[in-house]
Protein backbone atom coordinates (compact mmCIF):
# COMPACT_ATOMS: atom_id res chain seq x y z
CA UNK A 1 0.00 0.00 0.00
CA UNK A 2 1.20 3.45 -0.64
CA UNK A 3 1.65 6.32 2.29
CA UNK A 4 -1.11 8.60 2.49
CA UNK A 5 1.01 11.62 2.31
CA UNK A 6 2.79 10.11 -1.06
CA UNK A 7 -0.53 9.74 -3.05
CA UNK A 8 -1.79 12.72 -5.23
CA UNK A 9 -5.31 13.36 -6.47
CA UNK A 10 -5.77 11.89 -9.70
CA UNK A 11 -6.21 13.88 -12.58
CA UNK A 12 -9.97 13.97 -14.31
CA UNK A 13 -11.37 12.46 -11.43
CA UNK A 14 -14.53 13.22 -12.47
CA UNK A 15 -13.99 11.21 -15.82
CA UNK A 16 -12.88 8.40 -13.03
CA UNK A 17 -15.95 8.61 -11.28
CA UNK A 18 -18.40 8.28 -14.47
CA UNK A 19 -16.29 5.03 -15.56
CA UNK A 20 -16.92 3.61 -12.31
CA UNK A 21 -20.22 4.57 -12.68
CA UNK A 22 -20.48 3.11 -16.43
CA UNK A 23 -19.33 0.08 -15.22
CA UNK A 24 -21.93 -0.59 -12.49
CA UNK A 25 -24.94 0.96 -14.29
CA UNK A 26 -23.75 -0.95 -17.47
CA UNK A 27 -23.70 -4.82 -16.10
CA UNK A 28 -26.92 -3.49 -14.09
CA UNK A 29 -28.52 -3.02 -17.22
CA UNK A 30 -27.31 -6.08 -18.81
CA UNK A 31 -28.88 -7.97 -15.92
CA UNK A 32 -32.27 -6.42 -16.31
CA UNK A 33 -32.26 -7.20 -20.23
CA UNK A 34 -30.93 -10.77 -19.41
CA UNK A 35 -33.37 -11.23 -16.79
CA UNK A 36 -36.06 -9.93 -18.59
CA UNK A 37 -37.32 -6.71 -16.37
CA UNK A 38 -35.94 -4.50 -19.66
CA UNK A 39 -37.48 -6.71 -22.58
CA UNK A 40 -41.30 -6.78 -21.52
CA UNK A 41 -42.19 -8.17 -24.92
CA UNK A 42 -40.40 -11.53 -24.31
CA UNK A 43 -42.58 -14.60 -23.89
CA UNK A 44 -41.87 -15.13 -20.49
CA UNK A 45 -43.00 -18.03 -18.48
CA UNK A 46 -45.42 -16.07 -16.52
CA UNK A 47 -47.30 -14.67 -19.30
CA UNK A 48 -47.89 -17.83 -20.50
CA UNK A 49 -49.38 -18.99 -16.71
CA UNK A 50 -51.35 -15.49 -16.30
CA UNK A 51 -52.75 -16.18 -19.32
CA UNK A 52 -53.73 -19.51 -18.57
CA UNK A 53 -55.08 -18.45 -15.14
CA UNK A 54 -57.24 -15.53 -16.56
CA UNK A 55 -58.99 -18.23 -18.79
CA UNK A 56 -59.33 -20.89 -15.77
CA UNK A 57 -60.26 -18.65 -12.81
CA UNK A 58 -58.12 -18.62 -9.68
CA UNK A 59 -58.11 -21.75 -8.11
CA UNK A 60 -55.11 -21.69 -5.84
CA UNK A 61 -53.60 -24.57 -4.72
CA UNK A 62 -54.19 -26.43 -7.89
CA UNK A 63 -52.26 -26.31 -11.38
CA UNK A 64 -53.25 -23.66 -14.04
CA UNK A 65 -53.58 -26.35 -16.57
CA UNK A 66 -54.82 -29.73 -16.21
CA UNK A 67 -56.89 -28.44 -13.17
CA UNK A 68 -58.98 -31.35 -12.59
CA UNK A 69 -57.96 -34.86 -12.51
CA UNK A 70 -57.21 -37.92 -10.18
CA UNK A 71 -53.76 -39.77 -9.45
CA UNK A 72 -53.05 -43.43 -10.36
CA UNK A 73 -50.51 -45.89 -9.31
CA UNK A 74 -48.78 -48.45 -10.83
CA UNK A 75 -46.27 -50.00 -13.10
CA UNK A 76 -44.38 -50.19 -16.09
CA UNK A 77 -42.49 -53.83 -17.64
CA UNK A 78 -40.76 -53.08 -20.03
CA UNK A 79 -40.11 -56.30 -22.53
CA UNK A 80 -36.91 -55.45 -24.22
CA UNK A 81 -37.59 -54.17 -27.52
CA UNK A 82 -36.53 -51.35 -27.84
CA UNK A 83 -33.34 -51.72 -25.57
CA UNK A 84 -31.54 -51.77 -29.05
CA UNK A 85 -32.49 -48.10 -29.81
CA UNK A 86 -32.28 -47.01 -26.23
CA UNK A 87 -29.94 -47.38 -23.47
CA UNK A 88 -32.31 -46.63 -20.83
CA UNK A 89 -33.12 -48.94 -18.19
CA UNK A 90 -37.07 -48.54 -18.37
CA UNK A 91 -37.00 -50.33 -21.29
CA UNK A 92 -35.61 -53.25 -20.07
CA UNK A 93 -37.45 -56.18 -18.87
CA UNK A 94 -38.16 -55.22 -15.22
CA UNK A 95 -40.60 -52.94 -13.63
CA UNK A 96 -40.77 -49.51 -12.77
CA UNK A 97 -43.02 -47.56 -10.25
CA UNK A 98 -44.99 -45.00 -11.59
CA UNK A 99 -46.94 -41.73 -10.00
CA UNK A 100 -49.32 -40.93 -13.03
CA UNK A 101 -52.37 -38.60 -13.04
CA UNK A 102 -55.17 -38.55 -15.51
CA UNK A 103 -56.70 -35.35 -16.19
CA UNK A 104 -58.73 -32.84 -18.41
CA UNK A 105 -57.42 -29.93 -20.08
CA UNK A 106 -58.46 -26.41 -18.62
CA UNK A 107 -57.62 -24.38 -15.33
CA UNK A 108 -60.74 -24.81 -13.58
CA UNK A 109 -60.48 -27.60 -11.14
CA UNK A 110 -65.04 -27.89 -10.93
CA UNK A 111 -65.44 -28.16 -14.77
CA UNK A 112 -67.56 -30.25 -15.76
CA UNK A 113 -65.63 -33.55 -17.56
CA UNK A 114 -68.08 -32.87 -20.93
CA UNK A 115 -66.43 -29.74 -21.28
CA UNK A 116 -63.61 -30.55 -23.20
CA UNK A 117 -63.28 -33.95 -26.03
CA UNK A 118 -59.96 -34.25 -24.65
CA UNK A 119 -57.93 -36.28 -21.58
CA UNK A 120 -54.93 -36.24 -20.47
CA UNK A 121 -52.10 -38.61 -18.81
CA UNK A 122 -49.25 -37.67 -17.44
CA UNK A 123 -46.66 -40.25 -15.56
CA UNK A 124 -43.80 -39.83 -13.81
CA UNK A 125 -41.65 -43.34 -13.77
CA UNK A 126 -39.00 -44.16 -11.22
CA UNK A 127 -35.96 -45.67 -11.89
CA UNK A 128 -33.98 -47.79 -9.85
CA UNK A 129 -30.82 -45.91 -10.39
CA UNK A 130 -32.96 -43.15 -9.32
CA UNK A 131 -33.33 -41.00 -12.89
CA UNK A 132 -36.60 -39.77 -13.51
CA UNK A 133 -38.98 -40.26 -16.99
CA UNK A 134 -41.75 -37.62 -16.87
CA UNK A 135 -44.08 -37.43 -19.10
CA UNK A 136 -47.99 -35.90 -20.01
CA UNK A 137 -49.62 -37.19 -23.03
CA UNK A 138 -52.89 -36.46 -24.73
CA UNK A 139 -55.22 -37.79 -26.15
CA UNK A 140 -55.79 -36.25 -29.22
CA UNK A 141 -53.86 -36.49 -32.48
CA UNK A 142 -51.73 -33.27 -32.78
CA UNK A 143 -51.82 -30.21 -30.44
CA UNK A 144 -53.18 -27.25 -31.82
CA UNK A 145 -50.50 -24.80 -32.82
CA UNK A 146 -46.51 -25.06 -33.22
CA UNK A 147 -45.11 -22.57 -31.24
CA UNK A 148 -45.13 -21.28 -27.63
CA UNK A 149 -45.81 -17.77 -28.73
CA UNK A 150 -48.82 -19.08 -31.06
CA UNK A 151 -50.21 -21.25 -27.52
CA UNK A 152 -49.79 -18.10 -26.14
CA UNK A 153 -51.88 -15.91 -28.93
CA UNK A 154 -54.44 -18.62 -29.08
CA UNK A 155 -55.56 -18.53 -24.92
CA UNK A 156 -55.54 -14.86 -25.25
CA UNK A 157 -58.02 -15.15 -28.21
CA UNK A 158 -60.13 -17.98 -26.33
CA UNK A 159 -60.08 -15.68 -23.30
CA UNK A 160 -63.77 -16.25 -22.02
CA UNK A 161 -66.20 -12.51 -22.54
CA UNK A 162 -66.94 -11.40 -19.00
CA UNK A 163 -70.53 -10.88 -20.22
CA UNK A 164 -70.93 -14.62 -22.12
CA UNK A 165 -68.80 -16.35 -20.28
CA UNK A 166 -67.96 -17.64 -23.39
CA UNK A 167 -64.63 -16.82 -25.85
CA UNK A 168 -65.49 -14.31 -28.25
CA UNK A 169 -66.18 -16.29 -31.44
CA UNK A 170 -64.92 -13.40 -33.60
CA UNK A 171 -61.18 -13.23 -31.76
CA UNK A 172 -61.00 -17.07 -31.84
CA UNK A 173 -62.03 -17.06 -35.34
CA UNK A 174 -59.44 -14.74 -36.68
CA UNK A 175 -56.76 -16.45 -34.43
CA UNK A 176 -57.63 -19.87 -36.15
CA UNK A 177 -57.76 -18.08 -39.53
CA UNK A 178 -54.69 -16.96 -38.87
CA UNK A 179 -52.83 -19.61 -37.87
CA UNK A 180 -53.23 -22.32 -40.61
CA UNK A 181 -51.31 -25.15 -38.72
CA UNK A 182 -54.44 -25.49 -36.37
CA UNK A 183 -56.46 -27.37 -39.27
CA UNK A 184 -55.29 -30.73 -38.31
CA UNK A 185 -56.34 -30.32 -34.55
CA UNK A 186 -59.87 -28.55 -35.60
CA UNK A 187 -60.34 -31.06 -38.00
CA UNK A 188 -60.22 -33.62 -35.16
CA UNK A 189 -61.82 -31.37 -32.95
CA UNK A 190 -64.78 -31.38 -35.00
CA UNK A 191 -65.89 -34.47 -34.54
CA UNK A 192 -64.23 -35.54 -31.64
CA UNK A 193 -66.86 -36.55 -28.49
CA UNK A 194 -65.84 -36.13 -24.58
CA UNK A 195 -65.13 -40.17 -24.04
CA UNK A 196 -67.26 -41.43 -20.90
CA UNK A 197 -63.64 -43.27 -19.58
CA UNK A 198 -59.99 -42.43 -18.97
CA UNK A 199 -59.43 -46.21 -19.58
CA UNK A 200 -60.37 -46.99 -22.93
CA UNK A 201 -58.03 -44.20 -24.45
CA UNK A 202 -55.17 -43.25 -26.37
CA UNK A 203 -52.13 -40.90 -24.66
CA UNK A 204 -50.40 -39.45 -27.39
CA UNK A 205 -46.52 -37.87 -26.46
CA UNK A 206 -47.59 -35.35 -28.96
CA UNK A 207 -43.83 -33.63 -29.14
CA UNK A 208 -41.12 -35.65 -30.64
CA UNK A 209 -38.17 -36.53 -28.43
CA UNK A 210 -34.92 -38.54 -29.58
CA UNK A 211 -34.08 -42.24 -28.26
CA UNK A 212 -30.62 -42.61 -27.83
CA UNK A 213 -28.78 -46.09 -28.02
CA UNK A 214 -25.72 -47.15 -26.34
CA UNK A 215 -23.50 -46.84 -29.44
CA UNK A 216 -24.57 -42.99 -29.22
CA UNK A 217 -27.12 -42.79 -32.21
CA UNK A 218 -30.11 -41.05 -32.11
CA UNK A 219 -33.40 -41.61 -33.72
CA UNK A 220 -36.84 -39.56 -33.31
CA UNK A 221 -39.74 -40.96 -32.11
CA UNK A 222 -43.01 -40.29 -30.41
CA UNK A 223 -45.14 -42.70 -27.86
CA UNK A 224 -48.40 -43.20 -26.91
CA UNK A 225 -50.49 -45.03 -24.54
CA UNK A 226 -53.04 -47.84 -26.40
CA UNK A 227 -55.43 -49.23 -24.10
CA UNK A 228 -55.91 -52.50 -23.60
CA UNK A 229 -59.64 -51.99 -22.65
CA UNK A 230 -62.30 -52.14 -25.29
CA UNK A 231 -64.67 -48.84 -25.83
CA UNK A 232 -67.55 -50.85 -24.45
CA UNK A 233 -71.03 -48.98 -26.20
CA UNK A 234 -71.78 -45.70 -26.22
CA UNK A 235 -70.72 -45.53 -22.22
CA UNK A 236 -72.64 -42.29 -22.24
CA UNK A 237 -73.01 -41.02 -18.62
CA UNK A 238 -75.97 -40.05 -16.68
CA UNK A 239 -77.34 -36.88 -17.57
CA UNK A 240 -76.31 -34.34 -15.60
CA UNK A 241 -73.41 -36.03 -13.78
CA UNK A 242 -70.13 -33.62 -14.36
CA UNK A 243 -67.70 -35.81 -13.00
CA UNK A 244 -68.07 -39.42 -14.38
CA UNK A 245 -64.57 -39.79 -15.00
CA UNK A 246 -63.39 -40.08 -11.20
CA UNK A 247 -66.47 -42.49 -11.02
CA UNK A 248 -65.83 -44.80 -14.08
CA UNK A 249 -62.14 -45.16 -12.86
CA UNK A 250 -62.38 -46.38 -9.28
CA UNK A 251 -65.24 -48.54 -10.34
CA UNK A 252 -62.57 -50.03 -13.27
CA UNK A 253 -59.98 -50.36 -11.04
CA UNK A 254 -62.64 -52.10 -7.93
CA UNK A 255 -62.56 -54.80 -11.02
CA UNK A 256 -58.95 -55.17 -11.30
CA UNK A 257 -56.23 -53.58 -13.16
CA UNK A 258 -56.10 -51.35 -16.56
CA UNK A 259 -53.48 -51.83 -18.56
CA UNK A 260 -51.56 -49.59 -21.55
CA UNK A 261 -49.20 -50.72 -24.42
CA UNK A 262 -46.37 -48.10 -24.60
CA UNK A 263 -46.16 -47.44 -28.05
CA UNK A 264 -42.68 -46.10 -29.74
CA UNK A 265 -43.37 -44.72 -33.02
CA UNK A 266 -40.08 -44.19 -35.25
CA UNK A 267 -40.10 -41.23 -37.47
CA UNK A 268 -39.70 -41.48 -41.39
CA UNK A 269 -37.92 -39.26 -43.52
CA UNK A 270 -38.99 -36.13 -43.85
CA UNK A 271 -41.33 -36.58 -41.20
CA UNK A 272 -41.34 -33.05 -38.67
CA UNK A 273 -39.21 -33.32 -35.51
CA UNK A 274 -40.00 -29.87 -34.40
CA UNK A 275 -43.68 -29.68 -34.96
CA UNK A 276 -46.24 -30.62 -33.04
CA UNK A 277 -49.39 -29.51 -35.05
CA UNK A 278 -48.75 -32.00 -37.48
CA UNK A 279 -48.99 -35.85 -37.68
CA UNK A 280 -46.95 -38.34 -38.91
CA UNK A 281 -48.26 -40.90 -41.44
CA UNK A 282 -50.07 -43.91 -39.94
CA UNK A 283 -47.29 -46.66 -41.28
CA UNK A 284 -44.21 -44.86 -39.56
CA UNK A 285 -42.35 -48.44 -37.65
CA UNK A 286 -43.79 -48.47 -33.91
CA UNK A 287 -42.55 -50.93 -31.45
CA UNK A 288 -44.60 -52.25 -28.76
CA UNK A 289 -41.92 -51.56 -25.37
CA UNK A 290 -44.18 -52.91 -22.61
CA UNK A 291 -47.46 -52.73 -20.50
CA UNK A 292 -47.96 -49.75 -18.06
CA UNK A 293 -50.10 -51.26 -15.52
CA UNK A 294 -52.42 -48.94 -13.38
CA UNK A 295 -53.87 -50.46 -10.02
CA UNK A 296 -54.32 -47.67 -7.46
CA UNK A 297 -56.38 -44.62 -7.48
CA UNK A 298 -56.24 -41.60 -5.33
CA UNK A 299 -57.60 -37.88 -4.71
CA UNK A 300 -55.47 -35.31 -6.32
CA UNK A 301 -55.55 -33.44 -3.12
CA UNK A 302 -54.35 -35.66 -0.77
CA UNK A 303 -52.37 -38.38 -3.97
CA UNK A 304 -48.94 -38.22 -4.63
CA UNK A 305 -49.37 -36.78 -8.02
CA UNK A 306 -50.38 -33.52 -6.55
CA UNK A 307 -46.92 -32.54 -5.85
CA UNK A 308 -45.42 -33.67 -9.19
CA UNK A 309 -44.29 -31.31 -12.02
CA UNK A 310 -44.83 -33.58 -14.99
CA UNK A 311 -42.14 -31.50 -17.02
CA UNK A 312 -41.77 -33.59 -20.24
CA UNK A 313 -38.50 -32.61 -20.61
CA UNK A 314 -36.90 -34.77 -17.67
CA UNK A 315 -35.68 -37.51 -19.10
CA UNK A 316 -33.37 -40.78 -18.44
CA UNK A 317 -30.52 -41.37 -20.26
CA UNK A 318 -31.51 -42.96 -23.18
CA UNK A 319 -34.25 -40.31 -24.26
CA UNK A 320 -33.63 -36.92 -25.30
CA UNK A 321 -35.68 -33.90 -26.33
CA UNK A 322 -35.89 -32.92 -29.60
CA UNK A 323 -36.13 -28.87 -31.16
CA UNK A 324 -39.65 -29.01 -30.80
CA UNK A 325 -39.71 -25.43 -29.35
CA UNK A 326 -43.05 -26.17 -27.49
CA UNK A 327 -40.57 -28.50 -24.97
CA UNK A 328 -38.61 -25.88 -23.19
CA UNK A 329 -42.18 -23.91 -23.05
CA UNK A 330 -43.64 -27.05 -21.32
CA UNK A 331 -40.80 -27.20 -19.00
CA UNK A 332 -40.76 -23.37 -18.33
CA UNK A 333 -44.27 -22.80 -17.75
CA UNK A 334 -44.50 -25.96 -15.47
CA UNK A 335 -42.46 -24.90 -13.31
CA UNK A 336 -43.83 -21.32 -12.63
CA UNK A 337 -47.23 -23.51 -12.11
CA UNK A 338 -45.61 -25.67 -9.92
CA UNK A 339 -43.78 -22.59 -7.92
CA UNK A 340 -47.12 -21.12 -7.18
CA UNK A 341 -49.14 -23.63 -6.35
CA UNK A 342 -46.60 -24.83 -4.17
CA UNK A 343 -46.47 -21.39 -2.95
CA UNK A 344 -49.81 -21.42 -1.96
CA UNK A 345 -50.02 -25.06 0.01
CA UNK A 346 -46.86 -23.52 1.62
CA UNK A 347 -48.66 -20.38 2.80
CA UNK A 348 -45.62 -18.05 1.33
CA UNK A 349 -46.20 -14.50 1.81
CA UNK A 350 -48.34 -13.22 -0.88
CA UNK A 351 -49.46 -15.95 -2.07
CA UNK A 352 -53.46 -17.25 -1.97
CA UNK A 353 -55.00 -19.52 0.33
CA UNK A 354 -56.19 -22.43 -1.45
CA UNK A 355 -59.70 -22.25 -0.13
CA UNK A 356 -60.51 -25.76 -0.37
CA UNK A 357 -59.27 -28.01 2.72
CA UNK A 358 -56.88 -30.67 1.29
CA UNK B 1 4.51 -3.29 -3.04
CA UNK B 2 5.87 -6.22 -0.62
CA UNK B 3 4.77 -10.03 -1.09
CA UNK B 4 2.03 -10.24 1.45
CA UNK B 5 0.37 -6.93 0.35
CA UNK B 6 -0.97 -9.12 -2.85
CA UNK B 7 -3.26 -11.86 -2.33
CA UNK B 8 -1.27 -15.44 -2.90
CA UNK B 9 -1.32 -15.96 -6.27
CA UNK B 10 -3.82 -19.40 -6.06
CA UNK B 11 -6.29 -16.75 -4.19
CA UNK B 12 -6.23 -14.50 -6.88
CA UNK B 13 -6.19 -17.25 -9.70
CA UNK B 14 -9.73 -19.24 -7.37
CA UNK B 15 -10.99 -15.32 -7.45
CA UNK B 16 -10.86 -14.81 -11.35
CA UNK B 17 -11.74 -18.33 -12.45
CA UNK B 18 -14.81 -18.22 -9.73
CA UNK B 19 -15.45 -14.47 -10.71
CA UNK B 20 -16.38 -15.83 -14.30
CA UNK B 21 -18.36 -18.41 -13.06
CA UNK B 22 -20.97 -16.75 -10.64
CA UNK B 23 -21.45 -13.81 -12.79
CA UNK B 24 -22.34 -16.14 -15.42
CA UNK B 25 -24.39 -18.26 -13.02
CA UNK B 26 -26.51 -15.28 -12.07
CA UNK B 27 -27.07 -14.14 -15.88
CA UNK B 28 -27.73 -17.81 -16.81
CA UNK B 29 -30.01 -17.91 -13.78
CA UNK B 30 -31.86 -14.96 -14.51
CA UNK B 31 -31.95 -15.55 -18.39
CA UNK B 32 -33.39 -18.91 -17.81
CA UNK B 33 -36.36 -18.46 -15.65
CA UNK B 34 -37.20 -15.08 -18.02
CA UNK B 35 -38.12 -17.28 -21.32
CA UNK B 36 -39.94 -20.32 -22.53
CA UNK B 37 -37.35 -20.22 -25.99
CA UNK B 38 -35.16 -23.62 -26.29
CA UNK B 39 -32.34 -21.95 -24.70
CA UNK B 40 -34.52 -22.36 -20.88
CA UNK B 41 -33.34 -25.76 -21.11
CA UNK B 42 -29.43 -25.97 -22.44
CA UNK B 43 -28.89 -22.74 -19.80
CA UNK B 44 -30.68 -24.84 -17.07
CA UNK B 45 -28.45 -27.98 -18.15
CA UNK B 46 -25.25 -25.94 -17.66
CA UNK B 47 -26.79 -24.38 -14.63
CA UNK B 48 -26.90 -27.45 -12.00
CA UNK B 49 -23.18 -28.77 -12.76
CA UNK B 50 -22.08 -24.89 -13.11
CA UNK B 51 -23.62 -24.41 -9.23
CA UNK B 52 -22.09 -27.43 -8.11
CA UNK B 53 -18.61 -26.76 -9.13
CA UNK B 54 -18.75 -23.11 -8.04
CA UNK B 55 -19.47 -24.65 -4.70
CA UNK B 56 -16.60 -27.33 -4.09
CA UNK B 57 -14.63 -24.28 -5.29
CA UNK B 58 -16.12 -22.29 -2.81
CA UNK B 59 -15.57 -24.84 0.17
CA UNK B 60 -11.61 -24.77 -0.98
CA UNK B 61 -11.71 -21.21 -1.35
CA UNK B 62 -12.77 -20.61 2.05
CA UNK B 63 -10.22 -22.84 3.63
CA UNK B 64 -7.66 -21.32 1.92
CA UNK B 65 -8.91 -18.39 2.83
CA UNK B 66 -8.92 -19.06 6.08
CA UNK B 67 -5.45 -20.23 6.35
CA UNK B 68 -3.86 -17.34 4.08
CA UNK B 69 -4.91 -13.68 5.55
CA UNK B 70 -5.68 -11.18 3.41
CA UNK B 71 -3.51 -7.81 2.85
CA UNK B 72 -4.21 -5.46 5.11
CA UNK B 73 -6.80 -2.43 3.72
CA UNK B 74 -5.40 0.52 4.04
CA UNK B 75 -4.56 2.20 7.33
CA UNK B 76 -6.39 5.89 6.14
CA UNK B 77 -9.63 4.26 4.96
CA UNK B 78 -12.96 5.49 6.83
CA UNK B 79 -13.93 2.67 9.12
CA UNK B 80 -17.62 2.53 7.03
CA UNK B 81 -15.92 1.66 3.98
CA UNK B 82 -13.51 -1.30 6.65
CA UNK B 83 -16.66 -2.19 7.85
CA UNK B 84 -18.73 -2.29 3.90
CA UNK B 85 -15.72 -4.25 2.85
CA UNK B 86 -15.47 -6.89 5.65
CA UNK B 87 -19.24 -7.39 5.48
CA UNK B 88 -19.95 -7.47 1.73
CA UNK B 89 -16.47 -10.16 1.67
CA UNK B 90 -18.52 -12.42 4.60
CA UNK B 91 -21.47 -11.97 2.23
CA UNK B 92 -20.13 -13.35 -0.90
CA UNK B 93 -18.55 -16.16 0.62
CA UNK B 94 -22.09 -16.78 2.38
CA UNK B 95 -23.46 -17.09 -1.26
CA UNK B 96 -21.23 -18.81 -2.82
CA UNK B 97 -21.89 -21.58 -0.93
CA UNK B 98 -25.19 -20.84 0.33
CA UNK B 99 -26.75 -20.56 -3.51
CA UNK B 100 -25.48 -24.10 -4.73
CA UNK B 101 -26.54 -25.50 -1.33
CA UNK B 102 -30.28 -23.79 -1.75
CA UNK B 103 -30.43 -25.24 -5.37
CA UNK B 104 -29.55 -28.65 -4.61
CA UNK B 105 -31.90 -28.69 -1.71
CA UNK B 106 -34.82 -27.19 -3.26
CA UNK B 107 -34.69 -29.98 -6.29
CA UNK B 108 -34.31 -32.07 -3.44
CA UNK B 109 -37.36 -30.90 -2.04
CA UNK B 110 -39.28 -30.62 -5.05
CA UNK B 111 -38.29 -34.38 -5.89
CA UNK B 112 -36.40 -33.17 -8.98
CA UNK B 113 -33.48 -35.38 -10.19
CA UNK B 114 -30.52 -33.08 -9.76
CA UNK B 115 -28.85 -34.32 -13.14
CA UNK B 116 -25.30 -33.54 -13.39
CA UNK B 117 -24.93 -35.13 -17.17
CA UNK B 118 -25.96 -37.69 -18.75
CA UNK B 119 -27.43 -40.19 -16.32
CA UNK B 120 -25.34 -38.61 -13.42
CA UNK B 121 -27.54 -36.64 -10.96
CA UNK B 122 -26.77 -36.18 -6.86
CA UNK B 123 -28.74 -38.07 -4.26
CA UNK B 124 -31.65 -35.69 -2.22
CA UNK B 125 -30.17 -33.91 0.54
CA UNK B 126 -33.90 -33.03 1.91
CA UNK B 127 -37.07 -35.01 1.78
CA UNK B 128 -39.62 -34.45 -0.71
CA UNK B 129 -41.78 -31.45 1.12
CA UNK B 130 -43.32 -28.74 -1.92
CA UNK B 131 -43.48 -26.25 0.79
CA UNK B 132 -39.84 -26.28 1.50
CA UNK B 133 -39.64 -26.25 -2.21
CA UNK B 134 -41.25 -22.82 -2.36
CA UNK B 135 -39.43 -21.43 0.02
CA UNK B 136 -36.20 -22.73 -1.25
CA UNK B 137 -36.83 -21.67 -4.45
CA UNK B 138 -38.44 -18.32 -3.87
CA UNK B 139 -35.00 -17.83 -1.18
CA UNK B 140 -32.99 -18.96 -4.32
CA UNK B 141 -34.82 -15.99 -6.28
CA UNK B 142 -34.18 -13.25 -3.88
CA UNK B 143 -30.57 -14.81 -2.81
CA UNK B 144 -29.41 -14.50 -6.37
CA UNK B 145 -30.91 -10.73 -6.19
CA UNK B 146 -28.59 -9.61 -3.63
CA UNK B 147 -25.88 -11.66 -5.07
CA UNK B 148 -25.89 -9.26 -7.82
CA UNK B 149 -26.33 -6.15 -5.66
CA UNK B 150 -23.16 -7.03 -3.85
CA UNK B 151 -21.24 -8.02 -6.48
CA UNK B 152 -22.17 -4.48 -8.21
CA UNK B 153 -20.81 -2.67 -5.22
CA UNK B 154 -17.78 -5.38 -5.29
CA UNK B 155 -17.00 -4.32 -8.36
CA UNK B 156 -17.88 -0.28 -8.29
CA UNK B 157 -15.61 -1.04 -4.43
CA UNK B 158 -12.84 -2.13 -6.32
CA UNK B 159 -12.53 0.64 -9.51
CA UNK B 160 -13.04 3.21 -6.82
CA UNK B 161 -9.58 1.62 -5.05
CA UNK B 162 -7.83 1.67 -8.27
CA UNK B 163 -9.04 4.81 -10.06
CA UNK B 164 -9.35 7.60 -7.53
CA UNK B 165 -8.36 6.12 -4.58
CA UNK B 166 -5.37 4.39 -6.17
CA UNK B 167 -4.16 2.60 -2.68
CA UNK B 168 -3.02 -0.61 -4.14
CA UNK B 169 -6.09 -2.69 -2.98
CA UNK B 170 -6.92 -3.40 -6.34
CA UNK B 171 -3.90 -4.56 -7.06
CA UNK B 172 -3.73 -6.74 -4.31
CA UNK B 173 -6.28 -8.78 -6.78
CA UNK B 174 -5.04 -7.87 -10.16
CA UNK B 175 -1.07 -8.58 -8.75
CA UNK B 176 -0.33 -5.26 -11.06
CA UNK B 177 1.77 -2.48 -9.18
CA UNK B 178 -0.10 0.31 -7.61
CA UNK B 179 0.24 3.52 -9.54
CA UNK B 180 1.98 6.20 -7.67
Amino acid sequence: MQDTENRRPPAHVGWRWALIGLAVAGSAVAFGYVGGWLAPERLSPKKIVDSLEANGGAHPGYRRNHAKGICVGGYFEGNGALQSFSSSAVFAKERTPVVGRLAIPGGNPYAADSSVPIRSFALRFDLADGEQWRTGMNAMPVFPVSTPQAFYDLQVATHPDPKTGKPDPAKAGAFFGSHPETGAFLGWAKTAKPPASYATETYQSINAFYLRDSAGERRAVRWKMVPETPETGDGSPAAGDTDYLASDLSKRLAAGPLRWHLIMTFAGDGDPIDDAAKAWPDDRKSVDAGTLVIDSWQDQATGPCRDVNYDPTILPKGIETSNDPLLAARSAAYADSYLRRTSEEGHLPGAARPKEAK
Amino acid sequence: MSRDQTFHPFARALHWLMSIMVLSMLFIGAGMVSTVAEKHDWLLAIHRPLGIVIFVLALIRLAFRLTHPAPPLPADLPLWQKLAAHGSHVLLYALMIAMPLIGWGMLSAGNYPVTMFGSVHLPKILPTDPALFAWLRESHRYLAWLFFLTFLAHMGAALMHGLIRRDGVLQSMTGGKAPR
